[in-house]
């Protein structure tokens, strides 16, 4: 069955769902009503140039290209981290944090996906690269904004407990362990939460697109399985590198607890 | 030569000091000084929480010569607001008997009740929280013990307690102590020297 096309009027009855909420949004005084409909305009805009880039990219598939688009969705995803970030790590370091955490997580498990698992030939075909890099990438991101926004604001709120164990003799590791531990979790609960719903409460995003597209559902489920054990694995990698670069960054070489490096006036 | 247990000299932090004293083994060292003029911070200082400049000795051998673990282990610091991680109170010490022993012994000198460690933390009142703070920080047998006004939150008779306890201690274990009070009457019982902090040094009464 091919798949069914949309036009701009089929789209248009979505947004006005969309519309319609915001409405409600400013009757009842929510203050979201502004944010709904800005962040609806601005993702339809991305979706729309990111749809363009795509179809240019498909019929020019270099690798070089495939590199420069990897690379722009890599800074971009580090930027969102640390925007949402209440508490961030002042000047370059809390940015090559986050970026370094996806970048060591989601291409390296993207590039395991292509070489390895898929063997896509070669493996830079965009249709198959650029997807599954956007798909980590999104959920890695995640994962990494909860589990640092987590960590330094525990360790804000908790100094006084930590300074407490590290003048007990703990060192870094010991005495932050509990909010390490705190962070992991954190950051590993929406993959566990998609996990635990996928196929009882929802079909995934990807399943539902290949279905939708034409795909039997036994090879869509496959796919949808590889996808959720890659995303497990690169946000799990992602979460603990960014946790511990983090740690690396907040005591220095004599374990101190260094807070001066965070943005303490965002309240 | 002797070779004194604390040194600290000509130390500076945040735009504070420059600090010079010292404490032989076995010596309680008073400091008083007004609220905020650094009395704490002299202290993290010391125990290498914070950075400074200057030079810190420990019988001799300067503070970067020891790990950080190290150092803290040896030179503790009691402070005025403890901090507790878990529900119980006995994981916070070291579980072996001869601990176990030891630590019913010691709460019963400092006026605890014997069987404390089973307590939940959020039980204890503030008086209970500093006395096992102090014993908290005695487990690593510190040579040097910096106590941030230990006794602000007891009563007159636990106060006398603590002090006894202290001085016990003191005579066995020979630590060198710098006791920080606001209470000149208190200094004048515990300490051998004291010393007034103000924010361009420290000045020794007599």
């Amino acid at each position: 069955m091919d798949i069914i096309s949309l036009n701009s009027i089929d789209l248009s009855i979505a947004a006005f769902l969309l519309v319609l909420l915001s409405l409600l949004s400013m009757l009842l005084s929510l203050g979201l009503g502004q944010k709904i409909l800005f962040y609806g305009c601005r993702m339809t805009a991305q979706l729309l140039f990111i749809g363009l880039v795509l179809r240019f990219l498909f019929d020019n598939g270099s690798m070089l290209l495939v590199m420069l688009m990897s690379s722009v969705m890599l800074l971009a995803a580090g930027r969102e981290v640390q925007a949402r970030q209440k508490r961030k790590i002042l000047g370059s370091s809390g940015y090559l944090i986050s970026t370094g955490a996806m970048f060591v997580s989601s291409f390296s498990v993207t590039m395991i996906a292509l070489l390895v698992i898929i063997r896509v030939e070669p493996w830079y075909t965009p249709q198959y690269a650029i997807p599954l890099l956007g798909m980590l990438l999104g959920n890695t991101m995640t994962g990494i904004s909860l589990a640092m926004d987590r960590m330094t604001d525990q360790l804000y709120g908790r100094r006084g407990e930590v300074e407490q164990r590290l003048l007990l003799g703990q060192t870094w590791q010991e005495a932050s362990r509990d909010i390490r531990r705190d962070c992991m979790r954190t950051g590993m609960m929406p993959i566990i939460n998609s996990m635990a719903a996928a196929g009882l409460v929802s079909l995934p995003g990807m399943m539902t697109g290949q279905i939708l597209s034409g795909t039997p559902p036994i090879e869509a489920v496959k796919y949808q399985i590889l996808i959720m054990f890659l995303i497990s694995a690169g946000t799990g990698f992602g979460v603990v590198s960014a946790i511990w670069m983090s740690g690396l960054q907040l005591f220095d070489d004599r374990h101190r607890l260094c807070l001066n490096i965070l943005d303490v006036d965002r309240e | 030569m002797m070779v004194m247990h604390l040194c600290v000299k000509n130390v500076t932090f945040l735009d504070k000091g420059p600090y010079s004293f010292s404490v032989e083994k076995g010596q309680c060292v008073g400091l008083t000084g007004r609220s905020g003029i650094g009395k704490t911070q002299l202290f993290r200082a010391i125990t290498d929480l914070i950075p400074s400049d200057g030079e810190i000795l420990l019988e001799g051998v300067p503070c970067s010569a020891f790990s950080p673990t190290q150092w803290r282990t040896k030179v503790t610091m009691v402070p005025a607001d403890s901090f507790w991680w878990y529900d119980r109170v006995g994981d916070h010490f070291y579980k072996s008997d001869r601990q176990t022993a030891l630590f019913q012994e010691n709460c019963t000198l400092l006026g605890l009740d014997a069987e404390i460690a089973n307590w939940q933390v959020n039980r204890l009142s503030t008086g209970e929280r500093q006395r096992l703070a102090l014993l908290r920080s005695l487990q690593n047998q510190p040579i040097v013990l910096l106590l941030d006004e230990p006794s602000s939150g007891l009563d007159a008779y636990n106060t006398g307690l603590m002090e006894t306890f202290i001085d016990n201690y003191r005579r066995q274990n020979e630590p060198a102590i710098v006791w920080v009070s606001h209470d000149s009457e208190q200094l004048g019982r515990v300490a051998d020297r004291e010393f007034r902090m103000e924010r361009n040094g420290l000045y020794e009464r007599t």
